[in-house]
């Protein structure tokens, strides 16, 4: 298929059309309210269903609903919108049902404001909801990776049976990049005779199906949480994505840095190669599974003397990176939260403070 | 190799459309295309830019502060982005809004009356057809023809609009080879 220019929150409409999901329910937020106009007009034309929630605590339910019943469904949001849904989330991931998420990140906390941030970075690697799970959680850096990455999340959630987790921001989600739409997937939703609650009519089995997240039994319980913890060490093992960049030679500094920041990082890295000075970026494309062997090798690697996490954020990743640097490493950190991108050379200015 | 061009001015002017028939050129002619708004609580009246990034090689940064050409369709995006632009680079001033000059000697100055061309061809409505194609004639960033078919295929869905369009782009074409 021939590339098309389109911005990013319109494309993760499209790719999720082409995975097969025919439920979207969402309430409007800037600055991701365009993937809902686009599937508001584009969900009737594949006979799916498209509606919009009284409110982000109604709309996790309804997907929590919806995912209950074994059909492939997706929200979109932004920060305050995802904080609403993340008692439904935790639900969801109690329950293990697949689900996508998209969260398209602004500044925060509160209101905060509605220019592209990062600083939701703890909220979707490290709960958000209460108890014991975890989202698989997928960071694009541009247009066409959303793309890929939407697709991949449905089956990838149908494969864990749980919540799995977009994790962009307002750059992305408004800007316009060519891209190209992969395949259509072909696979229906899996194994939901087991466990979904599809109706009895619809199944082959006699079996009951139960979604619930309520275990007042405690053994119940802590084998449900077991099986939680299964996935995610499952996940660790298949499912960790990341990039090297200017990585092969001998760079000075290590940057670990994620979506748009990581852009503009590669940007500096540019420069500072003319000045003769080489820095490395290793940037990770699944936050949780976070790379953790990837970043301690990259940042124990000779020539490194220094490790920083950039984000747009006050310090979030950065406490991930040390922990995979295990004290081999000085380990800095650089964020700006305010809604306003660092520049390319704000980052060379900061990089070589550490040389 | 790198190039940036800075949309600029009122909302509701064809800004960010003007921007998007760029970017689309390039993107035709195998460039690697990025389309950047400036996003906020906009509207109508309200200020807008939009950054085009257009590069052989994958777009890094999509934050531009100093992009190579400039088009301003407003005095207060003259006023504000006139000096971020890199020596040698065009800056269009749209002189039916903007009585002044970017004052400024280590660049190509392109004077568009765009407004007042476009009543002239048959509606103010195509100032930004005639911004766009005066700039990209002067600036030769795509192929003329390229762009052409892309304010076509923009416009398909509403082709009684094509001919106004058409004669708009050749008005815009006119004013920066007399210039």
């Amino acid at each position: 298929m021939a590339k098309v220019l389109m911005k990013g929150n319109e494309a993760i409409g499209e790719a999720a059309i082409r995975a097969g999901c025919k439920n979207y329910f969402a309430y409007p937020i800037t600055p991701q309210s365009e993937v809902a106009e686009y599937l508001a007009k584009r969900l009737p034309e594949v006979s799916g269903v498209f509606l919009q929630g009284e409110s982000e605590v109604a709309v996790g339910y309804m997907i929590f609903g919806a995912a209950g019943c074994g059909e492939r469904v997706m929200t979109t949001s932004s920060s305050p919108g995802i904080s609403l849904m993340s008692e439904a989330l935790s639900y969801i991931a109690a329950a293990q049902c697949p689900a996508v998420f998209v969260n398209i990140m602004r500044g925060g906390p509160g209101l905060g404001g509605i220019l592209p941030s990062q600083a939701d970075y703890f909220q979707a690697t490290k709960g958000g909801g209460h108890g014991d799970y975890h989202l698989l959680v997928f960071a694009p850096d541009g247009v066409q990776e959303a793309v890929e990455m939407t697709m991949n999340a449905f089956t990838l959630a149908e494969k864990y049976r749980g919540p799995v987790m977009i994790l962009g921001d307002g750059m992305i989600g408004q800007m316009m990049e060519p891209v190209e739409f992969p395949d259509n997937l072909k696979s229906e939703p899996s194994n939901k005779d087991d466990w979904a609650t599809s109706g009895m009519d619809t199944r082959k089995s006699n079996k009951r199906n139960l979604v619930r997240s309520l275990f007042l039994d405690p053994t119940e319980l802590n084998n449900n949480n077991l099986a939680l913890k299964a996935k995610y060490a499952r996940m660790k093992k298949e499912e960790i994505l990341y990039e090297g960049y200017n990585t092969d030679g001998n760079y000075k500094v290590l940057i670990v840095s994620y979506g748009t920041m990581s852009r503009v990082c590669k940007t500096s890295i540019d420069m500072m190669k003319e000045e003769g000075i080489e820095i490395g970026l290793l940037r990770p494309r699944t936050l949780f599974p976070f790379p953790e062997e990837a970043v301690f090798k990259a940042a124990t690697k000779e020539s490194c003397k220094a490790v920083i996490s950039i984000e747009m954020s006050m310090g979030q990743m950065v406490e991930d990176v040390e922990r995979c640097v295990r004290g081999q490493r000085k380990v800095d950190f650089y964020g700006e939260c305010g809604g306003d991108i660092p520049t390319p050379e704000k980052i060379i200015e900061v990089i070589k403070e550490l040389i | 190799m790198q190039t940036e061009i800075k949309f600029a001015g009122f909302g509701g002017q064809g800004i960010l459309l003007s921007a998007k028939l760029l970017a689309y050129a390039a993107m035709k002619q195998g460039f690697f295309v990025a389309w950047v708004p400036s996003y906020g609580p906009e509207m109508r009246g309200g200020t807008a830019y939009c950054t085009v990034v257009i590069g052989d090689k994958r777009i890094g940064s999509p934050i531009i502060k100093n992009p190579t050409h400039l088009v301003a369709m407003n005095r207060p995006s003259l006023e504000k982005f006139a000096n971020d632009v890199k020596p040698g680079g065009v800056i269009m001033i749209n002189s039916s809004l903007i009585p002044t000059r970017s004052e400024r000697t280590d660049i190509i100055e392109l004077i568009v009356p765009a407004n007042d061309s476009a009543i002239k061809v048959g509606s103010v409505k195509c100032a930004n057809i005639i911004a766009l194609s005066a700039f990209a004639a002067k600036a030769k960033i795509v192929d003329m023809e390229v762009l052409r078919h892309c304010v076509m295929d923009e416009f398909s869905a509403k082709p009684k609009i094509i001919p106004l369009n058409m004669k708009a782009f050749d008005e815009g074409i006119d004013i920066a080879n007399k210039s």
